[in-house]
C-alpha cells in the first residue's frame, strides 16, 4: 500500500513538472498535460485505441513466443550442462548482435507485415530468458534435489517443487529489463510499414505538426509500458513472496 | 533390514577418499547410530545409502535389493534440513505426502497434531527463511514423520535444538518410532543421544573414513537413562573408543 502512495507521489510531481514547464515556455511544443489528457479522453475509442491495440498485441505476442522458447531452452541448458556447452557458445555469439540491426532483414525476408515487428521483440526478450532461466537453474546447489530425489521425485515435481520456484525471480526481472528495450524497439518498427501501432501514430501526428495528438500517443505508448511493468510487478509480489523476510 | 558391503564413496577428480571398506546391518525394525568426528564421512554414508552419492565400490541393498526411491518411501532428512525455501511450514511437511501421492481427507489433522507435537503451531504459513534454525529442524522432522516412511535416514536430527527441547524430539522421535518400527540409520555426535536412541551403536573414524567398531545397546529407550548405572559405564566405554579412534 506504502509502495503505491509514494508511485502516485510521484506521478503528481511529474505531472506537477510538466505543467510548469508547458507555462514557462508557453509553445505549442509543449502542451500543459491538461490539455493532453482532455484531448486523450476525446480521441481515444476513435483512433488511438486501435493503435494501442496493435502495439500491445505485438508486444504480448514477442512476448509470448519469447516464454514459450526462452524458458524450457534456458530451463534444459541450465540443468544438462552437456547441452549448454553446445548451445552457450550460439548464445553468447549472438546475444550482443544489436538485433534492432537486423530489422531491414527481416523486412526483407518477411514483408513489412506483423511478422518482422513480432520477430524483433520476440528476440530481444528471448535471449535475456534464456541466460536468466539458465543462470537460475545453474545456482541451485545440489542438497536443494535430494528431499526430492530421495522421494523418488517425477520430472514433473522436480519441476514445480524446485526448477520452476528457483528460477521465477530471475526470470521475471529479465522480463522486466527486456520489456524497456522492447517497447523502444517496437516504436522504431512501427514507424516502417504499418497503418497502425503508437509508433505510427506518434510519427503521423508529428509530420502532420499536431503536437497534441504526439503527446496524446506518447502519453499512452508510456502508460502501456507502465502497466506492463505493474502486470510483472503484481506477479513478481505474490510469486516470489518467499523471498521477502518479516 | 539395510545391508551395507564393502562400500566406498570417493570425491572429485582427484578421488579423495571419503568412505572405504564400510560394513554394516541394519536389521528391519531397529534404530542404529553412527556416530564419529566431524569429516569422518557419517553424511557421506546416509547419502550413498539414500542413493544420492554413487558408490565407487560395494553396494548397498534394502531388504536384499538396491534401493529405488520410487518404489520405497524413504524418509531421508539431510543435515542441512533440505527444506525448500519457497515452500511455506505446511507445503514443506507435506513435500513427502504430496511427491508420494498420499494425501487424504485425514492428512490435515494428522499434520496439524504433529506440528502441535513439535511446536510449530501458528508457523504453518511461514517461509523457512523466517525460522530459526531449530525450527526448521523440527520442520524437516515434520515432513519425514508425516511420510510414514519404508526407512528412516537422518543426519543429526537434532543437533540445532537446545537441550530441553532436543529431549523432547528424542521423545516424539521414540513414540512415533514404536508405533512404526522403522528401520533407521540416525547420525549424532552426542553419546548420551547414540545410548538413548540406537539398539546398535556404529563408531565410525576418519582418514580415511571407515567403521572401526560396532556396539549392540542394551540401554535402548530406558526410560530412565541418567539414573541407570549401566548408562555410565557403556558412556565412559563408548567416550574411551571415541577417543582412541581420534588418536589412531
Ligand atoms: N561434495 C563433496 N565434495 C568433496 N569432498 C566432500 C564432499 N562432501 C564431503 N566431502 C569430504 O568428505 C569427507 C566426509 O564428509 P562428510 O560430510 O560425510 O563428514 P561428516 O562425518 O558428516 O562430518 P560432520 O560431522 O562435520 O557433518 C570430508 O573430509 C569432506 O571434506
Ligand atoms: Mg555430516
Amino acid at each position: 500500500m506504502k509502495k503505491i502512495w509514494s508511485y502516485l507521489a510521484g506521478g503528481i510531481f511529474f505531472t506537477l513538472l510538466w505543467w510548469g514547464v508547458s507555462l514557462v515556455l508557453s509553445l505549442p511544443i509543449v502542451p500543459s498535460p491538461w490539455e493532453v489528457v482532455a484531448r486523450l479522453l476525446q480521441t481515444f475509442t476513435e483512433t488511438v485505441a486501435i493503435h494501442g491495440f496493435y502495439s500491445l498485441w505485438r508486444i504480448m505476442v514477442g512476448l509470448l513466443l519469447a516464454i514459450l522458447l526462452g524458458f524450457p531452452l534456458g530451463l534444459s541448458m541450465g540443468y544438462y550442462p552437456s547441452l549448454d556447452r553446445y548451445l552457450a557458445p550460439l548464445v553468447y555469439l549472438t546475444y550482443p548482435v544489436p538485433k534492432i540491426a537486423l530489422l531491414p532483414i527481416f523486412m526483407l525476408l518477411g514483408g513489412v507485415g506483423e511478422a518482422p515487428k513480432i520477430i524483433m521483440i520476440f528476440l530481444i526478450v528471448v535471449f535475456q530468458v534464456i541466460i536468466a532461466v539458465r543462470d537460475s537453474i545453474r545456482a541451485i546447489p545440489a542438497e536443494t534435489y535430494y528431499p526430492l530425489f530421495s522421494l523418488g521425485a517425477s520430472f514433473r515435481h522436480l519441476f514445480s517443487e524446485v526448477l520452476w520456484p528457483a528460477s521465477l525471480p530471475k526470470f521475471i526481472t529479465a522480463l522486466r529489463v527486456a520489456l524497456a528495450t522492447a517497447i523502444s524497439v517496437l516504436f522504431f518498427t512501427e514507424t516502417f510499414g504499418t497503418q497502425y501501432g503508437m509508433g505510427y501514430f506518434i510519427m503521423d501526428a508529428w509530420l502532420r505538426v499536431n503536437y497534441l495528438d504526439m503527446y496524446v500517443g506518447i502519453m499512452v505508448l508510456s502508460l502501456m509500458g507502465l502497466a506492463l511493468f505493474s502486470l510483472l510487478d503484481a506477479i513478481e509480489y505474490r510469486a516470489t513472496r518467499w523471498q521477502r523476510k518479516g | 533390514m539395510i545391508e551395507v558391503k564393502n562400500l566406498s564413496v570417493r570425491y572429485g577428480e582427484e578421488k579423495f577418499v571419503a568412505l572405504t571398506g564400510v560394513n554394516l546391518t541394519v536389521p528391519t525394525g531397529t534404530v542404529c547410530v553412527l556416530i564419529g568426528p566431524s569429516g569422518c564421512g557419517k553424511s557421506s554414508l546416509l547419502r550413498a545409502v539414500a542413493g544420492l552419492q554413487s558408490a565407487a565400490g560395494g553396494e548397498v541393498l534394502v531388504d536384499g535389493l538396491p534401493l529405488k526411491p520410487t518404489e520405497k518411501k524413504i524418509g531421508f532428512m539431510p543435515q542441512n534440513y533440505g527444506l525448500l525455501p519457497w515452500r511455506t511450514v505446511r507445503d514443506n511437511a507435506l513435500l513427502g505426502c504430496r511427491i508420494k501421492g498420499t494425501i487424504d481427507s485425514g492428512t490435515e489433522a494428522r499434520l496439524a497434531r504433529l506440528l502441535a507435537v513439535l511446536g510449530l503451531k501458528g508457523m504453518e504459513d511461514r517461509y523457512p527463511g523466517e525460522l530459526s534454525g531449530g525450527q526448521q529442524q523440527r520442520v524437516s522432522l515434520a515432513r519425514i514423520f508425516l511420510m510414514e516412511p519404508d526407512i528412516l535416514l537422518m543426519d543429526e536430527p537434532f543437533s540445532a535444538l537446545d537441550t530441553i527441547t532436543r529431549e523432547d524430539m528424542q521423545e516424539v522421535f521414540l513414540s512415533l518410532w514404536r508405533k512404526q518400527a522403522v528401520t533407521t540409520l540416525l547420525v549424532t555426535h552426542y553419546v548420551e543421544e547414540a545410548l538413548y536412541l540406537g539398539n546398535k551403536i556404529v563408531l565410525m573414524a576418519s582418514h580415511p573414513g571407515r567403521v572401526t567398531d560396532v556396539m549392540e545397546n542394551p540401554l535402548f529407550g530406558a526410560t530412565d537413562l541418567r539414573s541407570d548405572p549401566a548408562y555410565f559405564a557403556l558412556a565412559g566405554e563408548l567416550r574411551r573408543k571415541i577417543k582412541e579412534t581420534r588418536g589412531a
